[in-house]
């Protein structure tokens, strides 16, 4: 029996993928929810957007109907000598292959009262229904840390008429990945928000409590304090391995692989945000925690548990989020600090709030990623460009072909080309738009 | 021809997959009910065919095995049951009601419908049912709520209390013209108010906050109220008119200067259509005031409607020639309105009137433009741009729905049971319509004859075209099933009702009978307006907004969506494309498409959406919070590719 311990994205595609080339038996195991559901989309919930229902991608019938079964269930620890692991509740499971897809749980530095009751992250189910519920009669919310979650926790305390004080502890917003200009125009962007306070440069030094192990104001390093009935620990996310402690399998900060997943023990692999690899591919990070590396990952996983040997090699970077009302999508590399030897061309649209950020290498010309707010680009013609080694020229100038807004949407590149040819003192003219597989053909 | 089709079977890639359980054995649970369900149809349409009226031992067993079998067929959930049970019970008791069609017994059709559609409602009401839900009434939303957005609602409560004291008819309303005014604007500036409150203060984006909160529009107390004044409304509009005097007789200073004559409940039904569509058009507009598609898409419905809808066919009202029996009254002289969803566009005293020589040439304009219509721009334009063009651009029920109904939106069914059983239905209407036009305009043709320009309509010349028309389709189909047959049975079905129209109608022609499906024409026609034109379209396709969601008739019944939903499907430009490997599986797509298409299981795999079903709205695409979906049109080859990340021996890479 296959198993596998966690039921993200990484742990159900790994299931799925391995269904799909064996019929072992395969049981996920998760503490958290029985079935599967989008992480990413929790915020939805609070919102209103959706229910919770909404936002599992698969039918409650999928999983018997595909043989998958799903154990509701904590694991207390693994014996890798007997090829078992024991529940919670004493049943003994042994496995053929087991598959440690535990995720990632949110950092806590060790704050006073980071425990306190009215204090919670938002990346589990249990998260949601803990800020759900401290949420009646909630007037002001802290939220700690400047990351991707940080900024969807307070967009769902915004819809809900709830002042939110932001601590970032940069001068930039996300400065950690985004560039400058990337991030003080998505700082324009989150400052339009009724009811958003920003404290940029700020840190949490305490969180005050009252008689009942409450929340009830934070104090910052800059020695103020703001009163509030919640506050949001987002500062970032790290490998969640408790369950490992004993089991002899070696971590570091996550569970430690090599690119085919395996980990120091015999049919035992480590997928998603749990996995820290110890041989990186070059020019990517030990630890890769977002949606899409997961998904890869447990593509990649199924082949090696079902006998076909595929080392993690995966492909162009590219990732996605949404700042409030702006999309962000990006392809390649750009990196916050510009690496010496290339060169960058940012095209911004204050009133439409459009921004795209090129980055090439100085000599080649080579196009070597691009960050693009506001616009959407399509995946496949980008990627294209990054493996053929595209210059930024050939980018812009069939940059209309690559173009995936709705229909009728304003276009820009024409402005862009325009105001690429005045920076670099070229005479570009936009190819006409083509269809996108044309491109590809090329 | 394979790349043109592509995976004919929709979805299916292999056994795992969102239908995976398409591919297994089918239950001993989903067998019997399947059995239980043909023979109880079965015995309950033998019996009414003995004797339409009245109750028999037979109709009950008809009856008692349709409705075990669909209980059983929907056993997963308790409610589930009930509920298709309530439903079953629902129709029989409209059935019964219907037998009193054209009878003096008003009254008793009323006692019949009424209940019979109350029981629809409650067993809508149990498939819904969400046993965690709380029943909410004042929750999170109502305190969210900005000044505002409480004063618009105010003030359309006081415009739709107007309305109703009228449609209660015990005050009297005088001078009726001060309270038309004063309703309409009240519900105009109260829509504007309230939608200057929601919007105007947040930045343009996505702003659904509290949609699954809101009591409207999550099933709570308020939309089931809603839907229940909605279904009672519309059941008096269409059987006891009546009875609605005072509320017509306040629309009657505004007929009198529209077309010079008094209101009638038709004038008043329209009346509010397009005032209902233009003001929650606007609404629309600005919720989505980041999109232009939206916005052009909406300007454009709500024009159609205002002019095409509602003015060309008041101007033609005016032209009638006084002996020429009204060719163009209401819906019928909206041009956009084609066959087969204006279902009577082609019958035999349409024609009769369409040829009338004081009324030409604009009557054989219409005659030609309905052939047209049908014929030549539909199939084309689909082709080139997907149904969408009609559905969610020009069509009036689509133009109601995406506007009014775009608080509905989210309250679609997106399991695979329900597309399964929307395929069923909306085909079933199809063929339905197809076979109530032929039959009733050939037993028309049995007595008279039309000349058409050079072109004689009879018996014979209608009997050669239909039977040509038929063994070509019936041809097409019969190639198809023999390359395609064993995954695709329906491509027999088709068959087989061609066969049965060419087989039936030679047999009436020889013989020389007016009737040619054994039934009489004219009865199948009364049952077609009363059970699909009227109950299915409006008193379900609206009434049930806040129950069922707002595409309840183009999803299940429109018999023009399933037209041209074939095209979309086999043979168009038109797809929703997925951006590469950007799904995040967030489910807002799945969740916002009214048509209950579940776009996350294709955009999660890198598929492309080709759906016979999708009207092509955008939202989808607008909802994507990481701008994973387009719709557009492009080269039919690749149209059903994905291009999902594959893994390959040498690593990751997106399959081009």
């Amino acid at each position: 029996m296959i198993l596998i311990i966690g039921n993200g994205i990484s742990g159900v595609t790994a299931a799925r993928n391995i269904r799909k080339q064996s019929a072992e038996p395969i049981t996920i195991i998760s503490a958290e929810s029985k079935y599967f559901f989008s992480r990413t989309a929790l915020m939805y919930v609070y919102m209103g957007h959706m229910k919770f229902e909404h936002i599992q991608p698969y039918e409650n019938h999928f999983w018997e109907d595909n043989k998958i079964d799903l154990l509701h269930a904590k694991v207390s620890s693994i014996d890798t000598s007997n090829n078992s692991i024991t529940m919670e509740n004493g049943d003994l499971l042994s496995y053929s292959k087991l598959i440690l897809a535990t995720g990632s749980k949110p950092n806590k530095f060790g704050w006073k009262g980071q425990d306190a009751k009215r204090v919670g992250g938002l990346y589990s189910k249990q998260d949601l229904e803990y800020a759900e519920k401290y949420s009646v009669g909630l007037k002001a919310a802290v939220v700690v840390g400047g990351g991707l979650i940080g900024i969807e926790l307070a967009e769902m305390f915004l819809s809900r008429n709830i002042k939110v004080h932001f601590l970032v502890r940069e001068k930039y917003f996300w400065n950690g990945v985004l560039p400058k200009q990337d991030s003080s125009f998505i700082m324009d962007h989150i400052s339009k928000h009724h009811g958003l306070i920003m404290h940029y440069e700020n840190e949490l030094d305490e969180i005050i409590t009252n008689e009942n192990n409450e929340a009830i104001a934070i104090k910052t390093k800059l020695g103020e304090t703001i009163e509030c009935q919640f506050v949001g620990l987002t500062a970032g996310v790290s490998p969640n391995i408790s369950l490992l402690e004993s089991s002899g399998i070696e971590t570091n900060r996550g569970i430690m692989i090599n690119r085919y997943f395996e980990t120091s023990a015999k049919d035992v692999y480590a997928i998603g945000d749990c996995a820290e690899f110890r041989d990186p591919v070059p020019g990517r990070r030990p630890l890769e925690q977002v949606w899409y590396t997961g998904k890869i990952m447990g593509e990649l996983i199924a082949k090696n548990v079902t006998g076909e040997r595929c080392e993690y090699t995966p492909g162009q970077w590219f990732n996605s989020a949404k700042f409030f009302d702006i999309e962000y999508q990006t392809y390649g590399n750009v990196l916050s600090n510009l690496p010496e030897g290339q060169e960058e061309f940012v095209y911004k649209h204050d009133k439409n709030q459009i921004l795209l950020h090129f980055v090439f290498e100085k000599e080649s010309r080579k196009f070597i990623g691009i960050n693009n707010f506001g616009i959407r680009m399509r995946h496949l013609v980008l990627n294209e460009w990054l493996i053929t080694d595209a210059t930024i020229e050939e980018v812009l100038l069939d940059l209309k072909s690559a173009n995936f807004d709705p229909e009728f949407h304003k276009k820009y590149e024409d402005d862009v080309i325009k105001q690429f040819n005045a920076k670099f003192n070229t005479q570009l003219v936009s190819n006409k738009p083509k269809w996108w597989q044309n491109i590809l053909a090329k | 021809m394979a790349k043109y089709f592509g995976k004919m079977s929709e979805m299916i890639d292999d056994n795992l997959s969102i239908a995976g359980d398409q591919s297994q054995e089918m239950s001993w649970k989903a067998k019997l009910s399947i059995t239980l369900l043909v023979i109880g149809l079965t015995l309950f349409s033998w019996a009414i065919y003995k004797d339409a009226k009245g109750l028999s031992y037979l109709k009950i067993i008809g009856f008692l095995l349709t409705a075990a079998g669909s209980g059983l067929f929907f056993s997963k959930k308790w409610y589930y049951s009930v509920g298709s049970v309530l439903f079953i019970l629902g129709i029989v008791a409209v059935y019964y009601g219907y037998t009193f069609q054209g009878s003096k017994l008003k009254d008793l059709r009323l006692a019949y419908v009424l209940p019979g559609f109350a029981s629809m409602f409650a067993g809508s009401l149990f498939f819904t049912f969400d046993p965690s839900k709380r029943f909410g009434f004042l929750n999170n939303y109502s305190k969210s709520l900005n000044w505002p957005q409480s004063i618009g609602i105010l003030m359309a409560l006081g415009g739709v209390g107007i309305l109703f004291v009228a449609w209660l008819g015990q005050v009297d309303l005088n001078p009726s013209w001060v309270y038309f005014s004063l309703s309409l604007g009240l519900m105009a500036l109260g829509i504007l108010t309230y939608t200057y409150g929601i919007y105007a203060e947040h930045t343009a984006g996505i702003k659904n906050n509290h949609v699954m909160f809101n009591s409207l529009t999550s099933r709570g107390i308020i939309g089931f109220a809603f839907g229940i004044l909605l279904t009672m409304f519309y059941i008096q509009l269409y059987w006891n008119g009546d009875s609605l005097s005072e509320l017509i007789s306040l629309f009657d200073v505004y007929s009198q200067f529209r077309r010079g004559t008094p209101a009638d409940q038709w004038f008043v039904y329209g009346t509010l259509y397009s005032f209902v569509i233009l003001f929650l058009g606007i609404k629309f507009i600005i919720k989505y005031r980041h999109s232009k598609y939206h916005l052009i898409r909406t300007v454009v419905v709500i024009l159609s409607q205002l002019i095409l809808a509602d003015l060309i066919p008041s101007i033609m009202d005016a032209m009638n020639s006084v002996d020429g029996k009204s060719v163009y009254v209401g819906y019928n002289s909206n041009p956009i309105a084609s066959w087969p969803l204006n279902y009577d566009g082609f019958t035999g005293s349409k024609i009769q009137a369409q040829i009338y020589s004081a009324d030409q040439p604009i009557g054989m304009a219409y005659f030609f433009w309905g052939l047209i219509m049908f014929l030549v721009v539909t199939p084309i334009v689909t082709y080139y741009v997907g149904k969408r063009w009609y559905c969610s651009w020009f069509c009036g029920c689509g133009g109601l729905a995406e506007t009014a109904g775009d608080s509905f939106r989210h309250l679609s069914n997106k399991s695979v049971k329900a597309w399964k059983i929307e395929r069923w239905v909306i085909h079933s209407v199809m063929v339905f319509v197809l076979l109530m036009t032929i039959a009733t305009l050939y037993s028309y043709l049995t007595k008279k004859e039309f000349e058409i320009g050079f072109f004689t309509l009879n018996k014979v010349t209608f009997y050669i075209s239909v039977v040509a028309l038929s063994l070509a389709s019936a041809t097409v189909l019969y190639l198809g099933y023999r390359k395609y047959g064993k995954k695709h049975k329906f491509l027999l079905v088709g068959l087989i009702i061609f066969i049965f129209i060419i087989v039936f109608m030679t047999i009436a022609f020889l013989a020389g009978k007016s009737d040619l499906f054994l039934i009489s024409s004219k009865s199948i026609k009364t049952a077609y307006g009363f059970f699909i034109g009227a109950a299915f379209s409006g008193v379900i396709g609206v009434g049930f907004y806040p129950v069922l969601g707002n595409r309840v008739w183009c999803r299940f019944g429109c018999p023009m969506a399933g037209y041209m939903g074939l095209f979309q499907r086999f043979k168009s430009r038109f797809r929703i494309t997925t951006n590469g490997a950007q799904c995040i599986s967030c489910g807002n797509c799945s969740t916002y498409c009214e048509q209950g298409i579940d776009v996350r299981a294709y955009a999660q795999k890198g598929e492309n959406i080709v759906r016979s079903s999708c009207v092509g709205c955008g939202v989808c695409s607008s909802v994507c919070p990481r701008g994973v979906l387009k719709l557009e049109n492009g080269p039919e080859e690749g149209r059903f590719d994905g291009n999902p990340l594959e893994i390959t021996k040498d690593g990751v890479k997106l399959n081009m």
